[in-house]
């Protein structure tokens, strides 16, 4: 069934598709109507799992964790401030090699305070042995929640996997979202088969023990990455089956009109959509260009990057994103993978924007796309630029008046 | 409007249309701005966010004019129509907004002031649905049932009669949405860019210096009730009705009378509900502006 949907009911529908067990959940803002939406279904019985409140999200994702590891299917979702709230027992449950499904609900980070998305909430949790995916669209969001129980069911990883979308632009935006039936899902999404995680009474196991001396401590971080790469190819094969039953197809990175561009925008979750747009219209216009959008995160797609972008002539990467004092976070992990790569792109132009849900529109990506062509045609390569305008600027100025903030570099210049 | 918002959506999807609603808000209090948009397309849509070309602007309360963070004229092209919730016609408000296109009044009712519900958002919709002309009357009759499915079957109707009253009252502008052309490339503006200077922290930190800004909000603007105090007959005991204001809108003058402030008295009506005496009365916004500008004319 085809219906209208937000990103938020999306995710709760995937985890009601996923027949989830548990859901623990700290109710409370930044908390989303993700959790709302659950809580009414296990009220009404049409949702048979257990959904329990928790103090706080470093509690929840505790509970998460520990639910996940007697063997139960667990769901949790949360937003920005509580990730981070969280952030200690991310890492932690991860070290458990716990499998269970966070939804993040992506935005801005405080100070100053803000609503509207950007992934620096998302991207700080990058090293934490989290899975992470990323949605650009409502269909998105219900299908790689799905795919992320598969991912994080799966042996040869066994991690928990976090799947963003991105606050506003999907959480609360509602597109036609195909609805799977749960007969077909069960054929994709069978029950899960915890084998050694049974955590039972009168059967002690001792989890998330001390080790002592680095030798331990690293066998167990290198097999978590180890295995982290490992969903790579289990998400490829999650991927093949959905498509056999729903006819969809997912990639661990999006190409998008790729097939003979030259160049390429690269971007991550929903704003990816907006490039889309300027892509076809560039098309319409002759330009030899396309999308490329990772959609797994964490592992680092590599491989399928440098197949995506190789010989194409100048990429410009626009990060939503901001890692203070050096720059674009997907720039820099893009400039990683095609390092020393024969036919790797020389250009690869980094564009900040969309941070606090900055819009970026099409006429910054036709521009975008031009700085990058005079880059390459010139060969000489522009700064990273923070997009920003004339106008922008105009208003923060007019907000300064107000907040009497004094301008100390204009007084100087008045003789 | 969020609400208004989806119901324009499921009926546009329900006629065969591929359809994209979205709120967008800042606090969720009393007074602020909130924007809904509604894309429709015969294909997929990519965009997404913020409209910055629409070819239909609703805006469903006149005073959001003056509110600079509604931004009610961002975007408009001589192709955008904008209908303005009013009770003053179109000509006032093409000359006040200078509307470079199509200028349509949709009338305020009196149930807005009467402290009953408010069929605005069924309104709104019933005229977009209309002015837009591919929405069919059954697909708006269905969409506005469907998204109010939570309220009383009384509440719902009530609706569904308004959305489908103003739709059938807008006959005559049909189908004036026509919506606009892509731009070609050559004719979009590049952006104005400029390169953001390193400033000192005492500049760049987020820091309020100056007390009291909150004076310079004219939370005045959000009351669509007002509190009248009938001074003939107050026994000017002032702490029952003007220290419980929450907004310290309620001044008291040298004769100990209580005088609203009408640049930030939001409304609320506390001291309505405080008075021992029953003085203080609530009066509907526009009938209090409307005896105050006949009593300007007088003099």
């Amino acid at each position: 069934m085809r219906r209208l949907l937000t990103g938020n009911g999306a995710a709760a529908w995937g985890a009601r598709l996923a027949e989830v067990d548990y859901i623990p959940a700290f109710p409370i803002t930044p908390q989303t109507e993700i959790i709302e939406r659950l809580a009414e279904w296990v009220d009404r019985g049409e949702l048979n799992g257990r959904l329990v409140t928790l103090d706080s999200e470093h509690s929840m994702i505790t509970a998460a964790g520990a639910a996940a590891a007697t063997g139960a299917r667990v769901f949790t979702a949360t937003s920005s401030q509580g990730l981070l709230y969280g952030m200690e027992m991310l890492y932690t449950v991860s070290g458990w090699r716990a499998p269970f499904v966070l939804a993040n609900v992506s935005r801005g980070l405080a100070s100053p305070l803000t609503l509207e998305p950007d992934h620096n909430d998302v991207l700080a949790a990058r090293d934490s042995g989290f899975i992470q995916l990323h949605a650009a669209t409502c269909q998105e969001v219900l299908d790689l929640t799905l795919l992320a129980y598969r991912i994080a069911e799966d042996r040869r990883v066994r991690l928990p996997v976090l799947v963003n979308l991105d606050g506003f632009y999907l959480s609360f935006t509602r597109e036609p979202v195909e609805l799977p039936e749960p007969e077909q899902v069960r054929r994709v999404l069978p029950p899960f088969e915890p084998s050694t995680l049974r955590f039972r009474a009168s059967a002690p196991v001792s989890q998330a023990v001390a080790v002592l001396g680095g030798g331990p401590y690293s066998y167990f971080r290198y097999e978590m990455h180890l295995a982290a790469t490992q969903a790579l190819v289990a998400f490829q094969q999650a991927a093949e089956d959905f498509a056999q039953v729903f006819g969809r197809s997912y990639a661990s990175v999006e190409r998008y009109r790729c097939d003979d561009a030259q160049y390429a925008f690269v971007m991550m979750g929903s704003f990816a959509t907006k490039a889309k747009e300027a892509v076809d219209r560039l098309r319409d216009e002759g330009e030899a260009v396309g999308l490329v959008r990772p959609r797994m995160v964490r592992p680092w797609p590599e491989e399928e990057l440098r197949a995506a972008l190789s010989g194409m002539r100048g990429v410009a990467v626009i990060d939503q994103n901001l890692s203070t004092g050096k720059g674009g976070v997907l720039h820099s992990e893009l400039c990683s993978a095609l390092y020393g790569q024969p036919d790797a792109p020389p250009v690869l132009t980094s564009f900040i924007g969309g941070l606090g849900g900055r819009d970026i529109d099409a006429a910054e990506l036709f521009e975008i796309l031009r700085v990058t062509k005079r880059a390459v045609e010139t060969g000489e390569r522009p700064p990273p630029r923070l997009l920003y305008t004339e106008h922008e600027l105009k208003e923060m100025r007019k907000l300064q008046a107000i907040a009497a903030v004094e301008h100390p570099a204009e007084e100087e210049a008045t003789p | 409007m969020k609400t208004a918002s989806r119901i324009l959506g499921t009926a546009l999807f329900l006629d065969g249309f591929e359809v994209q609603d979205a709120p967008r808000y800042g606090a969720e209090r009393r007074g602020a701005p909130i924007f809904a948009y509604v894309r429709a397309d015969s294909r997929e849509i990519h965009e997404r966010g913020i409209i910055d070309r629409p070819d239909l602007v609703v805006v469903a309360d006149d005073s959001l004019c003056q509110v600079p963070a509604a931004g009610v004229r961002l975007g408009l092209s001589a192709q955008t129509v904008v209908l303005i919730r009013s009770r003053e016609d179109a000509a006032t408000w093409r000359e006040r907004l200078r509307v470079p296109g199509p200028m349509l009044v949709l009338p305020a009712s009196s149930t807005d002031d009467d402290g009953g519900e408010s069929l605005l958002g069924a309104e709104c919709v019933g005229a977009a649905a209309r002015l837009l002309g591919v929405v069919t009357r059954d697909s708006l009759k269905a969409a506005t049932g469907q998204e109010l499915e939570r309220l009383p079957e009384e509440v719902r109707a009530r609706n569904v009669r308004a959305a489908l009253r103003v739709f059938d009252g807008h006959a005559d502008h049909a189908g004036i949405v026509t919506g606009q052309p892509t731009l070609p490339l050559a004719a979009q503006e590049p952006p104005r860019w400029i390169d953001l200077q390193v400033e000192s922290a005492d500049v760049a930190a987020p820091t309020i210096h100056a007390g009291g800004t909150s004076v310079q909000v004219r939370t005045g603007l959000w009351r669509t009730m007002r509190p009248v105090v009938d001074h003939e007959r107050c026994h000017r005991c002032h702490w029952m009705c003007a220290l419980p204001c929450p907004d310290n809108a309620l001044l008291v003058d040298d004769a100990g009378y209580p005088r609203v402030d009408l640049d930030h008295c939001k409304g609320c009506m506390i001291c309505v509900a405080q008075c021992p005496f029953h003085v203080i009365h609530a009066v509907p916004e526009h009938e209090a502006q409307t005896a105050e500008r006949a009593e300007a004319g007088d003099a």
